[in-house]
């Protein structure tokens, strides 16, 4: 018999954040916190040399973390690891593919390499997840072959508030596009136009209410009542950055937040996950942080 | 009191199209690829349910199910989810009772007898009679679309860090091969497939399961 195999199309990339809905994506930086993350029931494992927290108060220019690093934690964990690209750098993007890690995150915490384009993401057998902070740039991440979307927050703060309105953005702008799409479909092609999308993706989401791809909320998740609260907003699971391994109790944390957001909608479940974690992170208020260092407003 | 889920995977009244009738199959929503199953079954006119605890399982009468999908995700994680939500071993009793299930993909491998290479402190279901290797076909940049020859008839599917069955009991049925490595099995009413046949929205399998229902 002939096999027809594929590898590297849309179903495929799109097909693994399918099967990590309902979980919990953890930030690691050594192969012990990586096996930590695995034991706590973490979905995927983020591959990183310094978590946004101390990206944030060592600054400096943030890049892709060493080969030796993923691999190792490649290693040592059996579910899959992602690794952070810097946006529009592509050839960083070609080394992370022939590392074999399992989906790349094109991310705006490290800095950026290309303040015009992003990485043509097409091109790729490895699949990508990239940030956004409203519906038009979720749309041109799809449109250059991003298989997965999580919206930005503002990572390494500890604060929720940026990751709630990026959600609810997105959640709201695609209930607009629908109803706009029910009462006056000839108006669509404005819309589209003020979306900087293009308009046939544009009508997809406005038919199904939905991304066409799976959609994570990341940046300022702390503790089980953060996660729970992004899946009732919307999201399809939850990143967990410096909010994890910045705590008291890293282990007994990821456990709970891994709890919280499978039963995100039982208050029990959530109230018995948030009792005896210890000190969360301490954080920093997104309104202290002056604008050029808020990181959600890289990416266009 | 808690307000009603909105997350587009979460409920099957959010999709759509649920029928007044027909078998009610209970999916198993911890975690994972849930919400493809659920409108696949409701393609085939079947009801889905959701299962995250217990009682949704087995109500006051009994199962509240005709059949049963563990659905694709990561089988590490959803094996703990169920152990600490208490649903494993009701499932466990539910099946070797003779309910009709399908797994796929971490479905397979939690099903399985023998998990070869477990993430330390992984277990499984232990039904059906067969050792899995998990992930055992290469990381994502191998996961691949293919038509697949199975004794049900071809069938279009997915493999998505798939694993693999390297043995099985006297008592397991091979479907399909990859190669030389069996994906697909069924002992008695209970199917698993290493791929994912509710990516692709192929329904030769869970018409397979809507017909074990007695």
């Amino acid at each position: 018999m002939v096999r027809m195999t594929t590898t590297g199309t849309p179903l495929v990339k799109r097909g693994l954040a399918d099967m990590l809905k309902g979980g919990v994506i953890m930030d690691v930086v050594t192969p012990e916190q990586a096996r930590i993350a695995e034991d706590a029931g973490a979905v995927a494992v983020m591959a990183l040399e310094r978590v946004p927290a101390d990206i944030r108060s060592q600054g400096g220019v943030a890049r892709m973390s060493d080969p030796d690093l993923i691999e190792a934690i490649i290693k040592t964990v059996s579910i899959p690891v992602m690794a952070k690209a810097r946006i529009g750098h592509f050839v960083e993007a070609q080394v992370l593919q022939e590392l074999k890690v399992d989906y790349i995150d094109e991310s705006e915490v490290l800095s950026p390499a290309d303040y015009v384009n992003h990485i043509d993401k097409h091109g790729f057998t490895v699949p990508f997840v990239c940030g956004a902070t409203n519906l038009g740039e979720a749309l041109r991440r799809i449109t250059e072959g991003a298989a997965m979307i999580r919206s930005k927050g503002e990572a390494g703060t500890g604060d929720v508030s940026e990751a709630t309105k990026h959600i609810r953005t997105i959640r709201k702008q695609i209930a607009e596009l629908q109803a706009l799409y029910r009462a006056e479909p000839e108006t669509l092609y404005v819309a589209a136009k003020e979306l900087q999308a293009p308009y046939e993706l544009v009508r997809e989401v406005a038919e199904r209410g939905e991304l066409p791809v799976v959609l994570f909320v990341a940046g300022g998740v702390a503790t089980p009542a953060d996660a729970a609260m992004m899946m009732q907003l919307g999201a399809d699971g939850v990143f967990v950055g410096s909010g994890i391994f910045k705590s008291g109790d890293p282990a007994a944390r990821a456990a709970a937040i891994v709890k919280a957001t499978a039963q995100f909608n039982d208050a029990a479940a959530i109230t018995a996950a948030s009792r005896g974690l210890g000190e969360a992170m301490v954080g920093i208020n997104v309104a202290d942080v002056p604008a050029p260092h808020r990181l959600a407003e890289r990416g266009w | 009191m808690s307000r009603p889920a909105r997350g587009k995977v979460w409920e099957p009244s959010s999709l759509g199209g649920l029928p007044d009738s027909g078998p009610r199959v209970g999916v198993v929503a911890l975690q994972g690829g849930v919400r493809e199953h659920a409108e696949l079954l409701i393609g085939l006119g079947a009801r889905p349910v959701y299962l995250r605890t217990p009682d949704d399982l087995v109500g006051p009468d009994g199962l509240r199910v005709d059949a049963l999908v563990l659905p694709g995700g990561e089988s590490s994680t959803i094996d703990r989810l169920l152990r600490i939500f208490e649903l494993g071993e009701p499932l466990k009793a539910a099946i070797c009772a003779g309910l009709p299930t399908l797994g796929t993909c971490a479905g397979l491998v939690l099903l399985a007898r023998d998990v070869l290479d477990p993430a330390p402190g992984q277990g499984s279901l232990g039904i059906l009679d067969v050792s899995v290797r998990r992930n055992a076909f290469g990381p994502q940049v191998d996961s691949a679309e293919e038509l697949l020859e199975t004794t049900l008839g071809p069938t279009r599917v997915a493999f998505i860090r798939a694993p693999r069955i390297e043995t099985v009991g006297a008592d397991v049925d091979v479907l399909a091969r990859r190669g030389d490595a069996m994906v697909a099995v069924r002992q008695g009413p209970v199917l698993g497939t290493s791929f994912h046949p509710e990516l692709t929205g192929e329904p030769t399998f869970h018409r397979w399961l809507l017909n074990q229902i007695t």
